[in-house]
């Protein structure tokens, strides 16, 4: 444990040695922000929630977390500091869960930083703060899973470029696995219950249950344990 | 101190490194030597547990490499080569980062530490310089600096004075005979007149095998009055 955080340490801080975070953090808000004011209606909609900022996260994750993820090993990788890090007295799975906890914080403090939008709702409307708190923690597991399953296929190669689309395109499935649209066009050929399904392994149910303030079990232990298995398979691979 | 016993690592159908043991002492200097890609990295990562061997053992301190990684590691200084560090850290920044990580968590002792360090590869004007805007031989005198900030009982440096000027190839490789005293070392190096200056055994591989174990006196004797790279030229005719 005492061997994580020094990791952690170096790995949060490195994003601010660049310009890069702050870009990042400048997107994520401008983006977060303006899908919800410009396509989402949040004011037209009239009603004192945060429902039409937190329904475009996924879609928001899609591009940002593989953003955020692409370095994380692939360019330790490239650089040949892999080799430094994995000669140092740590274990493989205590290094990729410094990493995964670092880079997770930064999303978050990303998210964080929309904070402001559930206080203009707070002094426009009357809220209910349990379903907002609800919606960040439900972005939050869901940053952190996409993020694992990103941090998995940063390890896979030495290319950051790679890592991105790859990232991508990981993310892009497990979103239309659960995405509506895409639900009910699968509706015309299957049954219900296969349907339901294969919406269940995808990322957007749980999410929008949890952001709409139904924290159940079993959207918690689905976020827990897509982390914990893109997580080992992100040790494997780098084990090897 | 370190054991080798029967090392082989293939990479696809090439061997890069085939049947290596040999022994090291504590106050062995251990000169390695060969032409390139001889696989003196190659097995050196193995050493360090970087890599694991396709077959044989190293073991460090009694130790196994692949049975206890983290133990071998805390036991070992490796400087890697072309000493990779992480380049957007400054010096001081990445060798607090290394002492924390090899334990020295009290913010006094790593301090200590460090400075030692800084102190001892002559990195004081460069302390607070970013590593990626360091030249070439100030980036290897960090390597060297993470390798013996902890004062480990063993040392494996591959080609530590590359890149040095000829001031600090004497600096270094006095130092390395100081530390030597109660250490084992394992450095790998294609000056020969180093080896000569500062080894108390050599080892010549080529194409992954050892092909010569005896003191520097013995392999001078080998042709009394040749140039030691002409012995080194008739003893590697094999390699390309
Ligand atoms: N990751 C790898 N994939 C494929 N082949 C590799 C890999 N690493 C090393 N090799 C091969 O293994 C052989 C030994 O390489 P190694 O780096 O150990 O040589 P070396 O003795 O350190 O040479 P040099 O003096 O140039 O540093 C070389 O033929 C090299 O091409
Ligand atoms: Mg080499």
């Amino acid at each position: 444990m005492s061997q994580i955080t020094p990791v952690f340490k170096r790995e949060f801080l490195g994003y601010f040695r660049s310009p890069v975070a702050y870009v990042f953090l400048i997107v994520f808000l401008v983006a977060s922000v303006g899908l919800a004011f410009f396509i989402g209606g949040f004011f037209r909609n009239n009603q004192a929630s945060l429902e039409s900022f937190f329904v475009f996260h996924p879609w928001l994750y899609l591009l940002l977390v593989p953003a955020a993820a692409m370095r994380l090993w692939a360019e330790e990788k490239r650089g040949g500091t892999l080799e430094l890090l994995f000669t140092l007295p740590l274990t493989t799975t205590q290094a990729v869960l410094a990493k995964f906890f670092a880079a997770w914080l930064f999303l978050v403090l990303g998210l964080l930083l929309t904070l402001p939008m559930a206080f203009t709702v707070g002094w426009l409307g009357d809220p209910d703060w349990g379903v907002i708190v609800s919606g960040y923690l439900g972005s939050a597991l869901l940053a952190g899973a996409c993020l694992a399953v990103c941090s998995l296929i940063s390890a896979l190669t030495k290319n950051q470029v790679i890592a991105f689309v790859l990232g991508v395109i990981a993310l892009l499935v497990l979103l239309f696995l659960g995405w509506s649209v895409f639900n009910q066009l699968l509706s015309g050929f299957l049954s219900v219950g296969a349907v339901d399904f294969i919406a269940n392994l995808g990322v957007i149910p749980h999410f929008e249950a949890i952001a709409k303030g139904i924290i159940d079990a079993r959207s918690l232990a689905y976020f827990g344990s897509l982390i914990a298995l893109a997580l080992a398979l992100n040790v494997a691979a780098l084990d090897r | 101190m370190i054991e080798v016993k029967g090392l082989v690592k293939t990479y696809g159908n090439k061997r890069a490194v085939d049947g290596v043991s040999f022994k090291v002492n504590p106050g062995d200097i251990l000169g390695f030597l060969g032409p390139n890609g001889a696989g003196k990295s190659t097995t050196m990562k193995m050493i360090t547990g970087f890599i694991r061997p396709d077959a044989g053992s190293a073991t460090v301190a009694g130790i196994d490499v692949t049975r206890d990684p983290v133990a071998v590691k805390a036991k070992i200084g490796y400087l890697p080569e072309s000493a990779p560090a992480y380049g957007e850290m400054t010096v001081l920044e990445f060798l607090r980062f290394i002492a924390e990580i090899r334990g020295f968590r009290a913010k006094s002792a790593r301090d200590e530490r460090v400075e030692r360090a800084i102190a001892r590869t002559h990195l004081e004007p460069v302390r607070r310089q970013t590593i990626e805007t360091l030249s070439k031989g100030y980036k290897q005198r960090v390597g060297f600096a993470q390798a013996l900030l902890h004062e480990p009982p063993c040392l494996v440096l591959d080609e530590p004075t590359d890149g040095l000027d000829p001031n600090q190839k004497n600096e270094v490789r006095s130092l390395i005979k100081t530390m030597a005293k109660d250490r084992a070392v394992i450095l790998s190096t294609h000056i020969l007149e180093e080896v000569d200056a500062i080894c108390t055994r050599i080892i010549l591989i080529s194409q992954g095998k050892v092909v010569v174990d005896e003191t520097p006196e013995a392999f001078r004797a080998r042709k009394p009055g040749a140039r030691l790279d002409e012995i080194f030229r008739s003893l590697t005719k094999g390699d390309a």
